[in-house]
């Protein structure tokens, strides 16, 4: 094999593209489960109904689909509240979250994914907008827009959210949550709501990075599959709720990925995050930035 | 009832439905009667470690498609009579649960869980790029059309998924009812007062997969045989791994009874819908019910039995009166 330096370095900054638009996935699982240890493996299902409520508003309306997905992220925070407010309610209230409330999630990943399906069929569906089709060229790295422009908005999204945790009383009350609910409660605020606002939040989350997903490559229902794995890899490396880790993690993957697909062939790539996540539970199970 | 006995009332109940089966003459039965019992074992299988233990496995369809795809690369290499083939699958498929087990288990449960998830895309991926057994497009296994006193094949291979199910239904209630069933129950009520007391809770956990990975490859195995054409996409389907949660837990996931109760209504309705309705129609129903049944019956259909016929509260379903001098440490 000739590893010639242009290609690597064509594949490293398109890793690096990736990988931040691979944060931006894996934000909301970083708070969901690392956060608020609410195993939703629904989430990529969510991320792939986000990416059919941009195509539908894009191809409707003409709007933008990163715009369409700002919009659309109401809707979203409050079907994640009301998925939580449900989960609480059934699961988390009589302590059986773990078989009963993970089995749960399973079958929304598979009603939204199935749902899906029989609605728009399993052709493959994309969006139009400017960037998507023109390529920077500087020397011979080549920058598609297509992947520059979620790659930015990903990292304005990771650092509002790590404002959001960090410096806002809302941000810091869902940090403590996660810590102790019980001393929460004895400061007089209600835990159940701030988890029900986070999780909304995560959820929300999901329009955005559907959006991107599907400026991105083009979406099929089942595509969100190869996300679980990845999106629940990059939040065990990241260190379980640290969105910083959660970026490095993304970074790391996304570079790996890049890397494996080409100089092995892409239809390895899958195995890159599988290899992350064991690796990770055997050496250092509480990940780069682990509390 | 003593475990030879209810074995061989299993066997007889079996002998009834093989020799009901053949009167009714159409080989249809056979057809569909087949994916029934596989149903019976994966969820069977499903529940010695989700029911017993309350380990979330999400890769039912791994270990599913691991002991057909072992079924594939052997009889690539040298045919083999099936039954062979069903314990080569169950050893495969057994060492990768324990190896997944190995890694995973000492965290927390949803750990496992995960990884479970990931592992069916990992060994899918391994299987596409695999061109032995045939990668992405498929492999063709081509079946002899009747076997010697049976008639056709398909009998055959009902008879031995019959027989794979009249065993794993056997097993878990052997294991249900011995002290490796106790202390699966102890992990599943509160492992960190299991291990407190004693309980060898990792050894047993990861006995509860190994067995769980074996039975899945031992279903898996006959797979070839009976669909001709093995592809990855088909022997990975969502469907295996969603059936093989829903049904247990729609059964009642506490007991042996449950995800037989599951399989058994659950398969026959797909059955009915994919004939009827369509196949895409019936996973939905499935997810509705999965979801239905674990917010409203959260003990199944045994819990509902328990609660409007026998009048016993949700929380004591499954629950055992065992005495306070019962033996402290099952191994």
């Amino acid at each position: 094999m000739i590893f010639s330096f242009d290609l690597l370095v064509n594949a490293v900054i398109s890793g690096v593209l990736i990988g931040a638009f691979y944060a931006a996935v894996t934000a909301g699982v970083s708070i969901s489960f690392g956060i608020l240890d609410v195993v939703n493996i629904a989430h990529p299902a969510f991320i792939i109904l986000g990416s059919y409520i941009a195509y539908i508003i894009n191809a409707q309306l003409g709007l933008d689909p990163i715009l369409a997905s700002i919009i659309v992220t109401p809707a979203f925070y409050a079907l994640g509240a009301g998925i939580y407010q449900i989960y609480y309610a059934s699961f988390e209230k009589r302590g059986q979250e773990s078989l009963r409330g993970l089995a749960f999630f399973f079958g929304l990943l598979f009603i939204t994914e199935v749902s899906l399906v029989l609605y728009f069929g399993v052709d493959y569906r994309y969006v139009e907008a400017p960037y998507i089709g023109p390529t920077w060229h500087l020397g011979f790295v080549d920058i598609p827009l297509r992947i520059l422009v979620p790659c930015v908005v990903s990292l304005l999204l990771i650092a509002v959210l790590q404002f959001v945790l960090t410096r806002t009383f809302l941000g810091r009350a869902i940090m403590a949550v996660a810590q102790d609910q019980m001393a929460l409660k004895l400061m007089a605020v209600d835990p159940i709501r701030i988890k029900r606002i986070a999780f909304g939040i995560s959820i929300a989350t999901a329009s955005l990075a559907g959006a991107f997903l599907i400026i991105i490559q083009p979406v099929e229902p089942s595509v969100g599959r190869e996300y679980i794995g990845r999106v629940f890899a990059i939040c065990v490396l990241g260190g379980m709720g640290s969105l910083p880790g959660t970026l490095i993690a993304a970074l790391l993957v996304g570079i790996v990925e890049s890397l494996t697909a080409t100089f092995y062939g892409p239809s390895w790539s899958p195995a890159v995050s599988f290899g992350f996540l064991l690796l990770t539970l055997a050496v250092r199970p509480a990940g780069l930035l682990g509390r | 009832m003593r475990s030879d006995l209810f074995l061989i009332v299993c066997l007889i109940i079996g002998g009834v439905i093989f020799a009901a089966a053949l009167a009714l003459g159409n080989d249809y039965y056979f057809f569909a009667g087949y994916v029934v019992l596989q149903y019976v074992v994966l969820s069977t299988a499903w529940n010695i470690l989700g029911g017993y233990c309350g380990y979330v496995n999400f890769g039912s369809a791994a270990f599913f498609a691991l002991g057909a795809y072992s079924a594939v690369a052997i009889h690539r290499l040298h045919p083999l009579p099936i039954p062979v083939l069903v314990l080569i699958g169950g050893v495969v498929s057994g060492i990768v649960g324990f190896g997944m087990g190995y890694l995973t288990l000492r965290l927390r449960g949803a750990f496992f869980a995960i990884a479970t998830l990931a592992l069916a895309v990992v060994l899918q991926t391994l299987v596409v790029n695999w061109e032995y057994v045939g990668g992405s497009r498929g492999a063709y296994i081509v079946r002899p059309e009747a076997i010697a006193p049976l008639g056709s094949y398909i009998r055959y291979l009902f008879l031995i998924m019959l027989l794979l199910a009249v065993g794993g239904l056997t097993a878990a209630r052997l294991i249900e009812r011995s002290r490796l069933g106790f202390g699966f129950a102890t992990i599943r009520d509160d492992e960190l007062a299991a291990e407190a007391s004693g309980v060898p809770t990792l050894r047993l956990k990861l006995i509860a997969t190994t067995i769980s990975g074996a039975l899945m490859g031992m279903a898996g195995a006959p797979l070839p045989y009976y669909i001709g054409f093995l592809q990855p996409s088909s022997a990975f389907g969502l469907d295996y791994a969603v059936n093989s949660i829903a049904m247990p837990l729609i059964g009642g996931t506490t007991s042996w009874v449950g995800p037989l109760i599951g399989a058994v209504l659950l398969g026959s309705l797909q059955q009915i819908a994919t004939v009827t309705i369509s196949s895409a129609v019936n996973l939905l129903i499935v997810g509705f019910l999965l979801v239905g049944f674990v917010i409203v019956a959260p003990n199944g259909i045994i819990g509902l039995v328990h609660k409007y016929v026998r009048h016993q509260p949700d929380e004591l379903v499954g629950r055992r009166h065992v005495s306070v001098d019962a033996p402290g440490n099952p191994t």
